[in-house]
């Protein structure tokens, strides 16, 4: 049976013990280290864990030392799904041969990625463990750009960011391509669970990681990840950005259950305008002249269109 | 024990697929991860059905790429159990990330690589370009020559890998089609001799220990990279050879059949030597037989074991020859060609003064037959006759159109 702490507050979340260590070379106001504290503070249960190559992976398992206190493994970009659904299936056959070492415990299985290890490079192998059904979680640290080779697009980065190689410039806006569905795509695999989760809201994010750790079957995880490298905000601005992230619905909070069941699990009381959003962040700057004024209200509009199919899909259980 | 043993004949006729299947059921796999490829799907398919009728147990995973296949082969063995998978080709080249990512966690995964040509053109047929793509993988790579050599160096594959002392994965190679679609006698070990010699898979630094938590698959830069790299070259050199002499040693005293680092044939008194891989050792052989009864002293040398590269065991075997043919199964591509490079390697340096030669064949499953032999070993002893190479370095043989060579 899987262990999930009560967690009442804030302060006793924060406080309990570590399987992640503070001492980690990633960015101060990253919001990686809080996001995979949350995850595995969520459980009790033993853990096996990877990391894609990636900002987490660089900073956290640098040869002597690792801020791992639970089984971690790191293999390459692409792999780190296939990686803990490999260990998954050794843990499946020991069981079956009864050569657990510990056979009264029932580890969880959780890999790690940035958005390039997961929408691009990753996504078949992720597909793959999606689609095979196993007993694992994919976390996605959605900070939308290629971070950790400083600043590349991928297919989460969002239309009009500046990156470095979709870069902002006399005759560009930076990105053209929305943002990849990612969790539409992966629940459509008829996965038990999926979900976005923002740091910022903790409790809902401990829901959802509890959720997805006790089904059968695979769970997937998109976090909001905000990069204060990349975005171009203050360091000590992590929650500010994610707050407005999630509270203009840039960011919406739900979760697909059985591929086709949506809750919407936030609704903001005072929707802030995308605009103030954008306004916060560097990599948005050059929308704010006069030309491309107008790729703001586009932004708004499509806010507010997937806010609407997302209560749509709600309200009609499909 | 929830499987089924299985009651094999003494002699059963297996292809080399069929055969290398049945090894890893008496291995008693507790992970394989496998893609189908041409020609090694039959490996993996006859796993499958051992599994479906309860011959064995475990996982059998079927992902959605070789690269894949190998994530979670890396992903079951550092979990910690008996891990292994089969592919070819393509499949071999889409790996050959993960190969690297393997050996370097020092992870003893087995992997039977059914030798085939790579693309363009695309061909689906057996050459030793896959082979020779592992070559610096950091894996350790035995060579099977026909179908029971397949099935029994499987066990020697685990065997070595799993010692602690090693801890690196090994490749079992085959050729495609002609030795892995070619049934043959093949003499078999009852499931417990077989389970027997390769032992209860011992686990070392298992993520499924969980007390006992470990961080696999580090970072390190500049200040610790060459060290490890050194490390896992100089346990190759050193540390995996002895471990194979002892296995090879063990093997023979279970089934009787004798393995060696090299395989000599008729070397004693050689004048004249091919040294190749795969299923052309065996046709050299026949053709090294019926060239003595014409006067020439023709012998053969098989590399077994293909990395570590036995660079002794290869000196001493050529050391009396006068002409050496090296012949490579795979485009050199602008070099001289994989084997006749390590044999100069090996002989620079000695007291020999053969002379050495390289041959370009069998590409795409071309046939290599006995009359190339023949006119190859001839031009071995014109050139022993004239006290130097009478023709260029490199030749290609059976190939249309003018003749190929160069150097």
């Amino acid at each position: 049976m899987s262990e999930m702490k009560k967690i009442k507050n804030l302060k006793e979340f924060s406080t309990s013990a570590d399987r992640f260590e503070g001492a980690n070379l990633l960015c101060p106001g990253c919001a990686h280290s809080i996001i995979v504290r949350e995850v595995l503070n969520a459980t009790n249960d033993d853990l096996i864990l990877s990391a894609s190559t990636g900002c987490l992976e660089v900073c956290t398992a640098v040869y002597p030392y690792t801020s791992w206190d639970a089984s971690w493994i790191h293999i390459g970009f692409e792999n780190g799904s296939t990686a803990v659904a490999g260990a998954e299936s050794m843990y499946k056959a020991l069981k079956t041969k009864g050569r657990l070492k510990q056979p009264d415990r029932k580890p969880k299985f959780v890999s790690f990625a940035g958005d390039g290890a997961s929408y691009d490079i990753g996504f078949q192998w992720i597909s793959g463990c999606m689609e095979r059904g196993h007993t694992m979680m994919h976390v996605v640290l959605d900070n939308e750009v290629y971070a950790n080779t400083g600043g590349q697009r991928s297919s989460s980065t969002p239309i009009g960011s500046s990156a470095t190689t979709s870069p902002a410039g006399r005759k560009s806006y930076g990105e053209k391509k929305n943002k990849k569905d990612m969790v539409s795509i992966m629940a459509s695999h008829g996965i038990p669970y999926a979900a976005q989760v923002s740091p910022n809201k903790w409790k809902d994010m401990v829901k959802k990681i509890q959720h997805g750790l006790s089904v059968e079957g695979p769970s997937f995880i998109n976090a909001i990840s905000a990069c204060t490298t990349e975005w171009k905000f203050d360091p000590k601005d992590t929650m500010a950005i994610t707050d407005l992230a999630t509270d203009s619905l840039v960011f919406p909070l739900y979760e697909i259950i059985d591929g086709h069941e949506l809750n919407i699990t936030y609704r903001p009381k005072n929707i802030v305008p995308v605009e103030e959003y954008l306004a916060a962040q560097g990599r948005f700057k050059h929308l704010f002249k006069d030309e491309y004024k107008y790729l703001i209200k586009e932004w708004q509009e499509r806010v507010d269109a997937k806010w609407a199919q997302l209560q749509r899909r709600e309200e009609a259980r499909v | 024990m929830a499987f089924d043993k299985m009651e094999l004949r003494d002699i059963e006729v297996w292809d080399g697929n069929f055969a290398a299947a049945q090894a890893l059921r008496q291995c008693q796999i507790d992970v394989v991860a496998a893609y189908p490829i041409t020609p090694s799907t039959p490996i993996v398919e006859g796993y499958a059905k051992f599994l479906a009728d309860g011959y064995v147990e475990g996982e059998f995973v079927m992902v959605e790429s070789e690269h894949a296949a190998m994530s979670g082969c890396i992903g079951a063995a550092a979990a910690g159990g008996r891990v292994a998978t089969a592919t070819s080709s393509q499949g071999f080249a889409l790996m050959v990330e993960t190969l690297y990512q393997a050996s370097g966690m020092r992870l003893p995964i087995v992997l039977n690589v059914v030798n085939r040509a790579l693309a363009a053109p695309l061909n689906v047929n057996g050459d030793h370009s896959d082979m020779y793509l592992g070559r610096d993988s950091g894996w350790i790579q035995l060579d099977a020559y026909n179908p029971q050599e397949a099935y029994d160096l499987n066990f020697i594959a685990f065997k070595v890998a799993e010692d602690h002392d090693v801890r690196l994965p090994c490749m079992v190679h085959q050729d495609g089609f002609m030795t892995s679609h070619t049934a043959q006698g093949v003499k078999t070990l009852t499931d417990d001799q077989g389970y027997g010699f390769v032992g209860e898979f011992q686990p070392m630094n298992d993520m499924l220990d969980l007390d006992h938590p470990v961080t696999h698959g580090v970072q390190t830069e500049e200040d610790w990279h060459f060290e490890h790299k050194a490390r896992q070259h100089r346990d190759l050199m050193l540390n995996v050879t002895p471990k194979i002499q002892a296995a090879f040693d063990a093997f023979e005293k279970l089934s009787g059949r004798k393995y060696n680092m090299v395989e000599k044939y008729e070397m004693e008194d050689a004048d004249v030597a091919v040294v190749c891989m795969g299923t052309s050792v065996e046709t050299a052989r026949e053709v090294a037989l019926e060239m003595r009864k014409e006067g020439i002293k023709a012998g053969v040398v098989g590399i077994r074991v293909y990395r570590p590269f036995p660079f002794m065991e290869i000196a001493d075997a050529l050391k009396n020859v006068k002409a050496i043919g090296a012949l490579d199964r795979s485009s050199p591509n602008g070099a001289a060609g994989m084997l006749f490079n390590e044999l100069a390697g090996a002989l620079f340096n000695t007291d020999t003064k053969a002379l050495l030669s390289g041959y370009v064949y069998g590409l795409g499953g071309r046939d290599l037959t006995k009359a190339h032999l023949r006119d190859l070993y001839k031009e071995l002893q014109s050139n022993v006759d004239a006290g130097k190479v009478t023709t260029q370095l490199q030749q290609f043989i059976g190939v249309r159109g003018p003749k190929l060579a160069f150097l």
